[in-house]
C-alpha cells in the first residue's frame, strides 16, 4: 500500500515527449486522480533502449546514469510505456556488473519503477476510472510490458470500467507488431510482414479503435493501418482511461499548438 | 599425445574450471548415477489401480490405438481372431517367442496361422507382450530380448500387444524401477521401446497421417489378471 | 552445410515474396502454437517440470566432463564403441571409416540435425555410398535437394502439391495414373518406397535427443518409427550426438521428456521414444551387431563457461521457432544454415562465426515469445543482445547505425541541448505534418515510410508544454 500522496517522477519517454505529449498529460491526470503528486524531472531524454538493443553498452550505461540521477528521491517512477519501464526496471541493474555502488542505485531505481496502468491498479489500487468512450475497442499487448512486467489484465480491467466502451479481444494479441525499435528500419521487409499480419487481425475484430500502452507500437500499427486506408483510430490507452480523447487520434490531422492544456503558445 | 578424447574433455574441464565456482561434490554426482531418485511426478496417474487401468485405456484411445478388455488370458486368442476378422485381415500372426504368450490356449483358434520369431517383410500382423505400460500417457514399455524381437514392434502394419493389467503402472518412473529390478542398476537391454500409439507423421502440411513407417494400427488387449502392480 | 546466413536479408526478401512459403507459415503458426497451448494447459505440473528440466540441464552442463566420462564407460561396457570428434571433419572421417570397414553400400538415416551440421550425406555419397533419409520430411527435402527449414518438421515449407510433383518426377517406376492428391496417398507411397531401403541398409545412422550417463544409453524421439527401423535392421548402428546431450540418469531424461513432446508438437509423448544401449546381446533375436557413438564437440566446449552456456540447455523441441513472428514471416531457409528461428539465431554464430551469421541475432524485435515457451527457459533475447554487443565491440555493426547511435546518445546525454533541438525540430515537423496528420514519405525515414505512414508529431514537446504549464500555474498562483 502506498503512502498518502506519493511523490511520482514521470518518465515521459522520448516518443511521448516528441510525438504525442497528450499521452504524457493523460498520464499526469490519471496519476493525480489516483492521489499522486507528479513531477517531471527536466534532465531526462531517453531510457537508452536504442543503444542497449544495438549492443552499445557504453552509451546505454551513460544514459542510465543520467536517468538514475534525475529520478533520485521519488517514491515512484512511472512511464506510460512498458518497454521504457522494463528498461529501467529489468535491464538497468544488469549494466553495472562490476560496479557495486552503481548497481545498488540501479537496483533501487528498479524497485520504484512501474509502467503506468499497472502502477495505477497494482500500487495505487485504482479499480475504476470515470471516463466515457462510446466505441468498440481492441487492445494490443506490447511485448515488453507483457513479458517483462506482466502487464495484461490490468489495462483490460480498467477499460472494462470505461463508460459505453466495448472491448473486442484481438486474436494473437500477444504477438509482436513488428516495431522493435530500430528493427523496423533495419529489417523493413520483415517488420512490414509482421505489422501486416497484426493489422489484418485488428481489422478482423471490427473495432473502431485500437489501444495499447506503448507509443512505438501504436505509431507502427497506426502508420500501417492508415497506409492501407483503414478508418480505425489509434490511441494510447492512457488517453481513453483519462477521458482525454478530444485530440485527433494518432496520425490524424488537426493537432494544434493552441492546446488548452498548454495555456496557449 | 593429445587424443581427440583428451582434446574434448580437456576443453570441457578448462571451460568449467574457469567459470563455474566449484563442482558439485563428487559423492552427490556418484549417487545420481548409482542411486537415481524420481523427480516431480504428475498427479494425473496417482490413482487406485483399477482407475489406472481405465486411464491407460482412455489414453490409448486418444492415441488412435484400439483396446479390448478380457477377463482372463484364456480369452486372448479368441480376441485376437475377432480383431483380425473385424479389420479384414488374413488370419495369420507373427508372434513373439515368449512363454507367457505361448502358454495361452491358441489351439482353439483353428483357422489362425501362427509363427514365431523376428518380423519378416510380408508379416502383416505381429503379436507381442509388453514389459510394462504407463497409464500417465498410455505408453507401452517393451524391450528387446529373446522373448521380444524389436522388429515385431515396427515392421508389420498391425501390432497387437497383450498386456496384463498388473503390468500397468502410473508413471514412467515406476516402469524404470521395475526394469532395474530385472536388469540391475545401471544396466539396460539393447532397446527399450516406449510406444504411444501407432506410427504417425505430420510432415505433409501438418495433417496427421497414421502408418508412416511403423505400424498403422496398434491394438492392445488388456487382460484383467486381477493383480495390483507388483 | 554451406551457409547463406550472410545473405539473410535477401533470403528473407525472397521468402516474403514466395506465396508457397507464406501459405505454409500461415498454417504452421496456428497449428503448433495451438497444440502446445492445449498440452500445457492439460498438465498442471508443466511449469514446475520446466524448472526441473532447466535445473537438470544446468547440472549436467556444470559437470559435463564427469558425465561424459561415465557415459563413455557404460557404452563400452555394453559392447558399444565411442568415437570422440572435436570437429565436423573428425566426425565425418570416423563415420566414413566405419562404413568403409563394413563395406557399406546403402546407409539409412533417421533425422539428425547434427548430420546436417557436419554435412555428412555429401561426404558419404562422394565416397560412393547411397544415403537414404527415412524421416518423411527429410526424405522430401532430400528429393528436393534442399536443407531442412525446421528442426522438427523439416519439410514444413513444402505443400502437398509440391510433394506430389516431386514424387511423380522421381518414383517413375510407379503407375503414372495413380492418385496422389491427399497426404495419405503420399505417406503410403513413401512407406512403400522406403520399406525396401530399410531392409537393404548396411548401416543405420541416427541422432540422439539425449545420452544417459547412468546406463550408456542414447534416446531418439520420433513419431514415424523410421528411426527404429533405421537402427534395428542394419548390421551397424551409428549414433551421432553433440556432447551437451548427456544427462545423468533415466529419471532425469524422463523429466525432460515430459516437456519435450508437449513443447514441440503438443503431444503428451511421441509415438516412439526409444532407449538404445549397445549392440545386440548374444541372446537377442534381432538388432545391430555393432553400436557406435560419435561424440561431437564442434564448438560446444567453447560455449561452456561463456555468456552462451545457457544455449547448451536446448533440447531441440522447436517451440521457439513455432512461436517466433520473425520465423513466421521468413521461414526457416532464410536463416541460411542448419538451425533456424531464435535458437538458430543464438547458436549459429557460435558454430560458424558471427561475421558469417551476424544478421541472425539482429533480425529480432526481442519480443521474448521464444523465451516464454522454451521448456528449459533459455534467455534467448538476452543472448541475441549479447551477440549484438560483441558485434558492436568488433565494429561489425554497420557504420550508419553506429553514427546514428552516437548522435542519439550524444544528444540524450545532454538534456538541455536535446530539449532545444527537439523543440525546434518538432515544431517544424509538426507544422509540415499538420495538414494530413501524417507523412507518406520523409527524407531519412525511407525505411519506415516504404511500407507505412509516419504519424506527425503534435507540434510541441511534452517538456515544452509542461514547462509552459508550470509557468502559467505559477503566474496564476501569484495572481
Amino acid at each position: 500500500m502506498s503512502k498518502p500522496e506519493p511523490r511520482v517522477g514521470l518518465f515521459v519517454t522520448c516518443l511521448v515527449d516528441l510525438f504525442r505529449p497528450s499521452v504524457g498529460f493523460a498520464a499526469v491526470k490519471l496519476l493525480e486522480a489516483a492521489g499522486c503528486r507528479v513531477e517531471v524531472p527536466e534532465m531526462q531524454t531517453c531510457c537508452g533502449q536504442p543503444a542497449y538493443n544495438s549492443g552499445d553498452r557504453a552509451d546505454t550505461r551513460a544514459i542510465a546514469l543520467q536517468v538514475i540521477e534525475a529520478f533520485q528521491g521519488f517514491d515512484y517512477v512511472v512511464a506510460p510505456s512498458g518497454s521504457c519501464a522494463a528498461m529501467l526496471k529489468a535491464h538497468y541493474p544488469t549494466l553495472f556488473d562490476k560496479e557495486p555502488e552503481l548497481a545498488a542505485k540501479a537496483a533501487d531505481l528498479s524497485t520504484r519503477t512501474y509502467e503506468l496502468v499497472s502502477f495505477l491498479t497494482d500500487v495505487m489500487q485504482v479499480s475504476k476510472v470515470d471516463a466515457v468512450f462510446p466505441r468498440s475497442v481492441t487492445y494490443h499487448d506490447s511485448c515488453s510490458g507483457l513479458r517483462e512486467l506482466g502487464v495484461r489484465d490490468q489495462p483490460r480491467q480498467l477499460l472494462s470500467t470505461v463508460g459505453d466502451l466495448s472491448l473486442v479481444e484481438l486474436s494473437d494479441a500477444d504477438t509482436c507488431c513488428g516495431f522493435g525499435g530500430t528493427f523496423c528500419v533495419k529489417y523493413p521487409d520483415i517488420s512490414n510482414t509482421m505489422v501486416s499480419s497484426k493489422t489484418g487481425n485488428i481489422e478482423a475484430t471490427g473495432a473502431q479503435t485500437l489501444l495499447a500502452g506503448d507509443l512505438g507500437c501504436l505509431m507502427n500499427m497506426a502508420g500501417k493501418l492508415q497506409r492501407s486506408g483503414s478508418a480505425i483510430q489509434v490511441r494510447h490507452v492512457a488517453e481513453v482511461l483519462a477521458g482525454m480523447t478530444e485530440d485527433p487520434a494518432i496520425g490524424l490531422s488537426g493537432t494544434a499548438p493552441g492546446d488548452p492544456r498548454s495555456g496557449g503558445a | 599425445m593429445t587424443t581427440a578424447r583428451s582434446q574434448i574433455l580437456g576443453a570441457v574441464k578448462q571451460a568449467l574450471a574457469r567459470n563455474t565456482p566449484g563442482d558439485d561434490p563428487q559423492d552427490m554426482r556418484e549417487q545420481r548415477l548409482s542411486d537415481p531418485r524420481p523427480g516431480l511426478i504428475p498427479e494425473r496417474s496417482r490413482l487406485p489401480h483399477p482407475a489406472q487401468v481405465d486411464l491407460m485405456e482412455s489414453m490409448l484411445n486418444e492415441l488412435s490405438a484400439t483396446v479390448a478388455r478380457v477377463s482372463s488370458g484364456d480369452q486372448v486368442p479368441e480376441s485376437v481372431s475377432e480383431y483380425l476378422k473385424a479389420k479384414n485381415l488374413p488370419p495369420e500372426i507373427r508372434m513373439a517367442p515368449s512363454r507367457d504368450l505361448q502358454s495361452l490356449p491358441w489351439d482353439g483358434q483353428h483357422l489362425l496361422k501362427i509363427s514365431h520369431g523376428p518380423a519378416r517383410e510380408p508379416d502383416q500382423v505381429s503379436v507381442t507382450g509388453a514389459f510394462a505400460a504407463v497409464a500417465e500417457t498410455g505408453t507401452l514399455m517393451l524391450h528387446s530380448g529373446p522373448e521380444g524381437p524389436t522388429t515385431l514392434n515396427f515392421l508389420p502394419e498391425n501390432h497387437i500387444v497383450v498386456l496384463r493389467a498388473s503390468q500397468i503402472v502410473g508413471a514412467y518412473e515406476e516402469g524404470w524401477a521395475r526394469l532395474r529390478k530385472v536388469f540391475g542398476n545401471g544396466y539396460m537391454p539393447r532397446t527399450v521401446n516406449m510406444i504411444s500409439g501407432p506410427s504417425r507423421t505430420g510432415d505433409i502440411e501438418q495433417k496427421i497421417e497414421l502408418g508412416a513407417h511403423g505400424p498403422r494400427r496398434l491394438h492392445v488387449i488388456i487382460v484383467e489378471d486381477g493383480d495390483s502392480p507388483a | 552445410m554451406e551457409s547463406t546466413s550472410h545473405n539473410f536479408k535477401e533470403n528473407a526478401r525472397r521468402a516474403i515474396a514466395d506465396p508457397h512459403i507464406q501459405a505454409a507459415m500461415a498454417k504452421m503458426k496456428v497449428g503448433f502454437t495451438g497444440k502446445r497451448l492445449a498440452a500445457t494447459q492439460r498438465l498442471p505440473e508443466f511449469e514446475a517440470l520446466r524448472d526441473a528440466s532447466r535445473d537438470i540441464k544446468n547440472h549436467s552442463l556444470a559437470n559435463l566432463d564427469f558425465y561424459l566420462e561415465r557415459y563413455e564407460a557404460k557404452v563400452i561396457e555394453s559392447g558399444g564403441q565411442v568415437h570422440w570428434a572435436p570437429t565436423a571433419e573428425d566426425a565425418r572421417k570416423a563415420i566414413l571409416d566405419i562404413c568403409r570397414r563394413v563395406d557399406a553400400r546403402t546407409v539409412t538415416k533417421g533425422k539428425s540435425m547434427i548430420s546436417e551440421e557436419i554435412a555428412l550425406n555429401d561426404h558419404l555419397e562422394a565416397a560412393g555410398m547411397t544415403v537414404v533419409e527415412t524421416d518423411l520430411g527429410e526424405y522430401i527435402i532430400q528429393l528436393r535437394k534442399e536443407p531442412p527449414s525446421h528442426i522438427i518438421a523439416p519439410a514444413v515449407h513444402v505443400s502437398k502439391e509440391q510433394v506430389e510433383a516431386d514424387f511423380r518426377a522421381l518414383h517413375t517406376h510407379l503407375p503414372a495414373d495413380r492418385n496422389l492428391s491427399e497426404p495419405t496417398d503420399l505417406v503410403n507411397e513413401a512407406r512403400q518406397i522406403l520399406r525396401q531401403r530399410y531392409l537393404d541398409a548396411d548401416v543405420g545412422i541416427t541422432g540422439a535427443n539425449f545420452l544417459i550417463a547412468e546406463t550408456g544409453t542414447s534416446i531418439i524421439v520420433t513419431n514415424e518409427g523410421n528411426g527404429d527401423l533405421t537402427q534395428s535392421l542394419p548390421r551397424v548402428h551409428i549414433v551421432i550426438a553433440s556432447i551437451e546431450k548427456v544427462v545423468p540418469n533415466l529419471e532425469d531424461a524422463t523429466t525432460i521428456l515430459r516437456v519435450l513432446a508437449r513443447s514441440a508438437t503438443g503431444q503428451e509423448f511421441s509415438a516412439y521414444t526409444t532407449f538404445s544401449t549397445g549392440p545386440r546381446r548374444a541372446e537377442d533375436p534381432d538388432g545391430p551387431e555393432e553400436y557406435h557413438v560419435i561424440l561431437l564437440d564442434n564448438g560446444r566446449s567453447a560455449m561452456l563457461g561463456s555468456d552462451f552456456q545457457d544455449m547448451l540447455r536446448c533440447i531441440r523441441c522447436g517451440a521457439c521457432m513455432n512461436h517466433c513472428p520473425v520465423y513466421h514471416a521468413v521461414g526457416g531457409h532464410s536463416y541460411g544454415w542448419v538451425y533456424p528461428g531464435p535458437m538458430g539465431a543464438v547458436l549459429t554464430p557460435n558454430l560458424i562465426g558471427v561475421e558469417e551469421a551476424g544478421h541472425l541475432p539482429n533480425a529480432s524485435t526481442l519480443c521474448g515469445r521464444c523465451e516464454s515457451v522454451c521448456p528449459v527457459r533459455i534467455p534467448l533475447p538476452r543472448m541475441m543482445r549479447n551477440w549484438r554487443e560483441r558485434e558492436f565491440e568488433r565494429h561489425l555493426t554497420p557504420s550508419s547505425v553506429r553514427s546514428g547511435l552516437w548522435l542519439w546518445a550524444f544528444l540524450a546525454c545532454r538534456p538541455v541541448l536535446y530539449r532545444r533541438l527537439a523543440g525546434f525540430g518538432i515544431r517544424i515537423l509538426g507544422a509540415l505534418g499538420r495538414r494530413k496528420g501524417r507523412f507518406s514519405s520523409l527524407p531519412l525515414a525511407g525505411g519506415w515510410t516504404k511500407y507505412r505512414d509516419l504519424p506527425a508529431p503534435q507540434g510541441r514537446t511534452f517538456q515544452q508544454l509542461w514547462a509552459q504549464k508550470q509557468k502559467n500555474e505559477k503566474r496564476g498562483a501569484v495572481k
